[in-house]
């Protein structure tokens, strides 16, 4: 039984020597439960996440090496019983050699990453002042301010990015106000351009920056501003000094919560952007939905997967060395 | 100098804040506009209730959200189940078989660009399918079964943050006056958690909600949800009546954060009352 116990718990919860026998029975008995409880705790979610999760990922990997065919789903076999009963293993390379050959789909990938990068900056131009005004406000402002910013968390997405179907069309307001200035004489086309995808990009993930811009600026210890200032340093250079480094950590996250989504982005590019806005997400979902062509979809999908991969361990191994220096 | 410097800042958020809010309040503005033509004012019949009268006539609306609505609750209630299990694992057994494997996969779903979780879950479900025959088609079962995945990882943050905050002297203490695990879970700690366990299923229902990409991918020809429906229907142009069933989404979503920010605001200063009053008392 002790066995059995030490056996479930993996030898970790010692179970107690010294009590009397009758005590050390039960002792042992709840010890078995708790790690018996213990192991449903972990295991419900795990194997949640293994099914649903992990599983699908390897099957996205088994399709992204096999060969379209026509019939339900579209992909040839990658395991194959041959006749003298040996398991055959067809993987085809020819998938990744087609995405790495055609030029549309490398276009697709460096314009996404662009589109994403750029508005990752400009995301940060813009956060950066309002997370600073939101940290340093007084106190019933901040709460006010922190507010509106998670406001447009909980409004639907989809929402947010057909609002600027309107302002953006050709008989929207922006045109209007614009030939009312006298600036343009007729409407020019904003809807279905690449500005359009920029402006949706920044726009929908600008709560995303600011949020960790205001948690890493709120704890800006404000006596080392003082000291600078009693010093001598003028404000400009206190911030790049002082004020930058010490957010570090506060724009490395932002910058990743909205770089990461903005790669992969659909909804976006397929409203606000015109028929040759390429974005890699857009493609994904053309080639399984349009062309039916699950091992292209898949192949790219990994491809991309392995991109924002090397992003988010490039970032966290300079961030470590920051760390460390 | 520093009047300057605040000057810049104030007006940033000046910018930032319209830039942010503008969109959506021509939006409301518009949904009361009787053309047809959304965005060209017709002064002579507006304001008009128009386009909310016939949005509540939509039957294909009303049964889309009312599908939305059951797939969010069940949604968010699994994934509260699960995460909760996931960050109590995470939290106090700090060493188990597969820990790091279980950290990466808890935390991987938030990260990864939706179409690739859609594509793979749909591959699975087909996979599924062929091998042991279920899912049978695709609806509002593989729908949720997606949609727990991912916003189960988000709930696991939020209760983990809460769970590492919680005094666990409190615990120990009932497990050394006897107390079985599962029940110091119940009345202990769970208590302390409630309202981070609260929070954890307003996000899980919201993204489910709101989710499109993955959503299209896990689908059935019979089930179609909120999202799917305004969708197919934007994406060929603006239409009047999404813009008042925007404003009614907008409108209860406003409600829920002012409400529950005031209370929040409310309970930190109780709290910082009481723990003034505990150190006059102490002092």
């Amino acid at each position: 039984m002790a066995a059995l116990a030490l056996l479930l718990t993996g030898g970790g919860d010692a179970v107690s020597v010294s009590a009397p026998a009758g005590t050390r029975l039960a002792g042992r008995f709840a010890a078995i439960r708790g790690a018996l409880g213990r192991r449903a705790v972990i295991a419900l979610p795990y194997a949640w996440l293994a099914v649903f999760f992990l599983v699908p990922f390897l099957i996205v990997l088994k399709i992204a090496f096999s060969n379209i065919q026509l019939s339900m789903p579209p992909v040839e076999p990658v395991m194959v019983w041959t006749a003298d009963h040996v398991l055959q293993l067809r993987l085809h390379f020819s998938n990744f050699t087609f995405v790495f050959g055609d030029e549309l789909y490398l276009a697709a990938f460096v314009n996404s990453l662009q589109v994403a990068g750029v508005s990752t900056l400009f995301a940060l131009l813009i956060g950066y002042p309002m997370a600073y005004g939101i940290a340093r406000a007084p106190g019933a402002w901040r709460n006010i301010l922190f507010l509106l910013v998670v406001l447009p968390f909980f409004t639907s997405f989809l929402l947010r990015v057909y609002a600027w179907m309107g302002l953006l069309g050709r008989s929207g307001p922006i045109n209007a106000l614009l030939m009312q200035l006298g600036i343009i004489h007729e409407p020019v086309q904003l809807l279905q351009t690449d500005f359009a995808v920029y402006l949706g990009m920044v726009y929908s993930y600008l709560p995303f920056m600011v949020l960790p811009l205001y948690s890493a600026i709120e704890k800006l210890d404000l006596t080392l501003l003082e000291a600078a200032a009693d010093l001598g340093c003028r404000p400009a250079k206190a911030f790049f000094m002082i004020t930058l480094p010490l957010t570090k950590e506060g724009i490395f996250a932002g910058c990743l919560l909205v770089f990461i989504p903005a790669v992969g982005e659909y909804v976006i590019p397929a409203l606000l952007g015109g028929p040759d806005t390429l974005m890699i997400g857009r493609v994904v979902w053309d080639e399984f939905f349009g062309n039916r062509d699950w091992p292209v979809a898949s192949a790219l999908a990994i491809v991309l997967l392995v991109i924002l991969a090397g992003f988010v361990l490039l970032l966290q191994r300079v961030q470590a060395q920051e760390g460390e220096a | 100098m520093n009047d300057r410097r605040s000057f810049f800042v104030l007006t940033m958020l000046v910018f930032g804040f319209a830039f942010l809010y503008l969109p959506i309040i021509a939006m409301v503005i518009y949904s009361f506009n009787a053309s047809r033509l959304v965005t060209v004012w017709d002064s002579a019949n507006s304001p008009t209730l128009a386009w909310y009268v016939e949005l509540f006539h939509n039957s294909q609306i009303m049964d889309a959200a009312k599908l939305s609505f059951r797939i969010a609750s069940v949604n968010a209630t699994g994934a509260v189940i699960l995460g909760t299990l996931a960050a109590f694992a995470l939290q106090r057994y700090r060493k188990f078989r597969g820990r790091a494997m279980f950290g990466l996969l808890t935390t991987a779903p938030m990260v990864l660009p939706e179409v690739i979780t859609g594509l793979s879950l749909l591959l699975l479900f087909v996979a599924l399918e062929q091998g042991i025959g279920w899912p049978s088609g695709r609806g509002a079962t593989t729908i949720t079964i997606a949609h727990m995945t991912f916003s189960m990882a988000y709930a696991i943050v939020v209760i983990q943050a809460r769970l590492a905050t919680v005094d666990r002297s409190l615990e120990e203490a009932a497990m050394d006056l006897g107390a079985r695990p599962w029940k110091v879970f119940a009345v202990i700690t769970l208590p302390l958690i409630a309202s981070a366990i609260a929070s954890a299923w307003v996000l899980a229902f919201i993204l489910s909600w709101d989710d499109i990409v993955i959503t299209s991918f896990v689908s059935g020809p019979g089930s179609t949800t909120l999202p799917q429906l305004v969708f197919s229907k934007v994406r060929l142009g603006v239409s009047p009546d999404i813009n008042a069933l925007a404003t009614i989404l907008v409108l209860i979503v406003s409600l829920a954060v002012v409400v529950a920010g005031t209370y929040m605001m409310r309970r930190d200063r109780r709290r910082m009352r009481d723990s003034q009053a505990a150190q006059g008392a102490t002092g």
